[in-house]
């Protein structure tokens, strides 16, 4: 077989991080698990997870999925915080 | 609360795009509409590099590049061929940037268009050369500061108006046109959709927000793309059966709301906003007078 | 029993390479018309729609797009063909690049016609001298029915997994593509037989999604992949040497080798020529010989690769060699003049001089490759125009 500039290798495999200045930071008492950051984040950095633990508004939101910011791919657009509607999101500069 | 757009992703992570990249969610929102059944040519673009290099791609289906001129012919030769192998299922999918639609790759557009293979070309306009330094293209809008329209002391913003390829292809009378950005994804889900149903070349051109080209903060992204469609200056519109439907946004803005947020437009005096203010409302009085026919 | 042998046909060089290209069962054709090769392209149309072959056929709208057709549809896994000509193959130029870079077995038949300005539809081969370092291979026939083989040869010598890169079949313009010779027509199951489906191990793969030509940085293996495809095709020699007898064997046929050395045993001056006019050269040397001269010529069947050894084989022995280029290089002698130059470079020590002939349809008749053949006696020279100013 010849040598082909053919690519199978998925970027997911490596980190994106170094890229970021700053981090968005999800304060979660304020997160109604709305999805809006997972549907505009261009970094696909952000999952969506059923997690009992992670702390919510109230009951009624518990039992949805929240978002949960992959800090691996993240290069910290800060589109997340921009968008969402209920400021439960905020951009921290990165420690050097 | 039920997701308004799909779940699956297609666009993986680790790629290569700018922060707060309009043509990645571009990317992001027309796979997740077209599925696992298809296959994306990408010419010369931004889109050649954010896949990132060998050994990577950052896609989920396969992915063919091509020279720059090339994605009209290569989405007609590969569709062909898929159907030569009695493939018809597969969706073949052109992604391409604004100059590689409205400039350099405009008659192979054109031409797959009127042979009228079972094909969608997505048009990510991000209104200028951004992999090679955002110089001017065709669909540069007025007004805009580019590396080769760098205003000056002679005030040589780009003094021509925008090329909309999409009106070129509503001429061209093709089966299925949209305009798309990428702050309303539902909207872009549901052209995605429709064009999914029909046989034929589609035309989809998604305003692509592009932070380093257009001078704004990352963080902005989706709201200068909500902005360009509130304020007109991108109408947002479908095209069947030779008939147009406009978006009328519930709540329009300024056109000097979207225009102050870009640095690209910074050094506009309020005269020159003016002039741009009239232009996107004569148009926008165009398109409700095409709208009526 | 049903006969699997050639059947004789008088057809032009354009229907015999329609018909080879029929025989090849190719899949998907994008064209765009040029003279002279539109009637490559318009049989082929004709066949589609008389359901004779199974093909898609995209009637593109320049030749950028045809070859940009063509290579996804091969990558996609179908064997593909286009044919063009003159302007057209220039504005190939890129394309082809990108399909030999991904190693995809495309066919392509050029007439070869000249470059204008001035506008001028007749024969010369600068059209595809210019793209001798695409990637391509090269093989510029003298007959109708070498325009036929090749078709044949070229799908099989492009698509072999030691090889895979694209083949170029050239034919001159009206003295082959418009002229109708006797042609021994392949038998269709034969050929089928032949030449195979098209087994591509890259071709574009829904299971495994990859990217095709993706984007690579200085440290990458950039340089490596272009060492390849140079390696795959200067190796290929021997491969193609085996493929052309495999080829003669099958179909009775009389294909030479990369070169095809014509009264060389015992020549003392020969030429090297490409393409229809070395028929005309061919016959120089029988009516020389006739005379008692010892002359032989060299015709370059293959171009690319260049066939060095070959060369340097014939050549041996002979007091002068005289190259004869249809095609311009504006700053330096011919193309064919160097190549042939470099391979006999500290091997043989033979004066070699260089001629221009035929530009844009200009007759190369038997009394200019008489010239020539007494020109040879002198030695080296410059660069001489044939038939040039004389009028």
């Amino acid at each position: 077989m010849p040598i082909l500039p053919i690519t199978y290798v998925s970027t997911s495999t490596r980190e994106m991080s170094s890229w970021r200045t700053s981090k968005p930071i999800i304060e979660y008492s304020k997160c109604t698990r709305c999805a809006i950051c997972w549907k505009f984040c261009p970094d696909v950095a952000i999952d969506l997870v059923s997690d009992p633990s992670i702390k919510s508004p109230n009951e009624k939101f518990s039992s949805l999925e929240a978002p949960l910011i992959n800090l691996n791919y993240c290069k910290g657009c800060g589109i997340c915080a921009t968008e969402c509607p209920f400021g439960a999101i905020e951009m921290v500069r990165e420690e050097i | 609360m039920p997701l308004t757009i799909p779940r699956e992703e297609y666009m993986q992570q680790g790629h290569t795009a700018c922060a707060g990249c309009g043509a990645t969610l571009s990317m992001r929102y027309v796979l997740k509409g077209m599925g696992p059944k298809s296959a994306v040519v990408v010419p010369a673009s931004c889109w050649s590099v954010i896949p990132g290099e060998l050994p990577y791609t950052s896609l989920k289906v396969p992915l063919l590049y091509t020279p720059f001129a090339s994605a009209g012919a290569a989405i007609s030769g590969l569709r062909e061929g898929l159907d030569a192998q009695g493939k018809q299922d597969y969706n073949v999918i052109a992604f391409a940037g604004d100059g590689g639609t409205a400039d350099i790759g405009l008659q192979g557009l054109s031409a797959a268009v009127e042979r009228g293979h079972n094909v969608l070309y997505v048009m990510y306009d991000n209104e200028a050369y951004m992999n090679t330094g955002i110089q001017r293209s065709g669909s540069t809008p007025y007004g805009a500061w580019t590396t080769t329209t760098p205003v000056g002391s002679k005030r040589d913003y780009k003094r021509e108006n925008k090329k909309f390829v999409a009106d070129l292809m509503m001429a061209q009378n093709a089966p299925y046109v949209a305009t798309a950005a990428i702050g309303f994804p539902e909207d872009l889900e549901r052209k995605l959709s429709v064009a999914k149903s029909i046989k034929g070349p589609k035309f989809i051109q998604i305003l692509s927000p592009c932070p380093p080209g257009w001078n704004y903060n990352s963080a902005d992204t989706v709201r200068v793309s909500r902005l360009a469609v509130e304020s007109r200056i991108f109408p947002l519109y479908e095209f069947r059966n030779g008939k147009l439907t406009l978006f009328k946004p519930s709540k329009t803005v300024p056109v000097s709301q979207y225009l102050y947020l870009q640095g690209r437009f910074s050094h506009l005096y309020d005269s020159e906003v003016k002039v741009i203010e009239s232009a996107v409302e004569e148009r926008w009085q165009s398109l409700l007078r095409k709208e009526q026919v | 029993m049903e006969s699997v042998q050639s059947h004789r046909k008088i057809m032009t060089g354009n229907e015999a390479v329609a018909v080879g290209v029929k025989l090849a069962k190719v899949k998907v054709i994008a064209a765009y018309p040029i003279t002279p090769q539109t009637t490559i392209v318009e049989e082929l149309a004709d066949m589609v729609a008389n359901g004779e072959l199974d093909s898609k056929f995209i009637e593109v709208e320049s030749e950028h797009s045809a070859m940009s057709a063509v290579t996804a549809s091969e990558a996609s896994g179908v064997r593909s063909y286009t044919a063009s000509s003159s302007h057209g193959i220039l504005y190939m130029h890129e394309p082809l690049h990108w399909a030999a870079g991904m190693r995809l077995p495309l066919v392509m038949s050029v007439v070869n016609r000249a470059i204008g300005p001035p506008w001028n539809i007749w024969g010369e081969q600068t059209d595809t001298f210019n793209q001798k370092d695409t990637g391509w291979l090269q093989i510029y026939c003298e007959s109708n029915q070498e325009a036929m083989d090749s078709i044949l040869l070229g799908y099989k010598i492009a698509e072999n997994k030691k090889i895979l890169l694209p083949v170029m079949n050239m034919l001159d313009a009206f003295t082959l593509s418009h002229t109708s010779e006797p042609v021994d027509v392949r038998n269709q199951k034969k050929a089928a037989e032949y030449v195979g489906d098209l087994e591509l191990d890259s071709k574009l793969d829904f299971k495994n999604p990859a990217g095709y030509g993706s984007l690579l940085g200085p440290d990458g293996p950039f340089m490596e992949m272009k060492k390849d495809m140079r390696d795959s095709m200067y190796n290929a020699i021997g491969t193609i040497k085996n493929e052309i007898s495999n080829f003669n064997e099958q179909f009775s046929a009389e294909l030479p080798g990369l070169t095809d050395n014509f009264m060389m045993e015992d020549a003392d001056y020969a030429l090297v020529t490409a393409g229809a006019i070395s028929s005309t050269a061919k016959y120089t040397v029988r009516k020389l010989r006739e005379k008692g001269q010892k002359v032989g010529l060299i015709r370059l069947y293959f171009y690319r690769p260049f066939p060095g050894e070959d060369v340097l084989k014939a050549v041996k022995g002979l007091k002068g060699l005289g190259v004869v280029e249809r095609n311009l290089s504006f700053g330096q002698r011919g193309p064919t003049y160097e190549d042939v130059a470099t391979s006999l470079y500290g091997r043989v020590d033979i004066p070699i001089r260089n001629y221009v002939v035929g530009l844009g349809g200009r007759d190369i008749r038997v009394k200019d490759f008489e010239r020539m053949f007494e020109d040879l006696v002198e030695g080296d020279n410059e660069i001489e125009w044939v038939n040039v100013g004389v009028k």
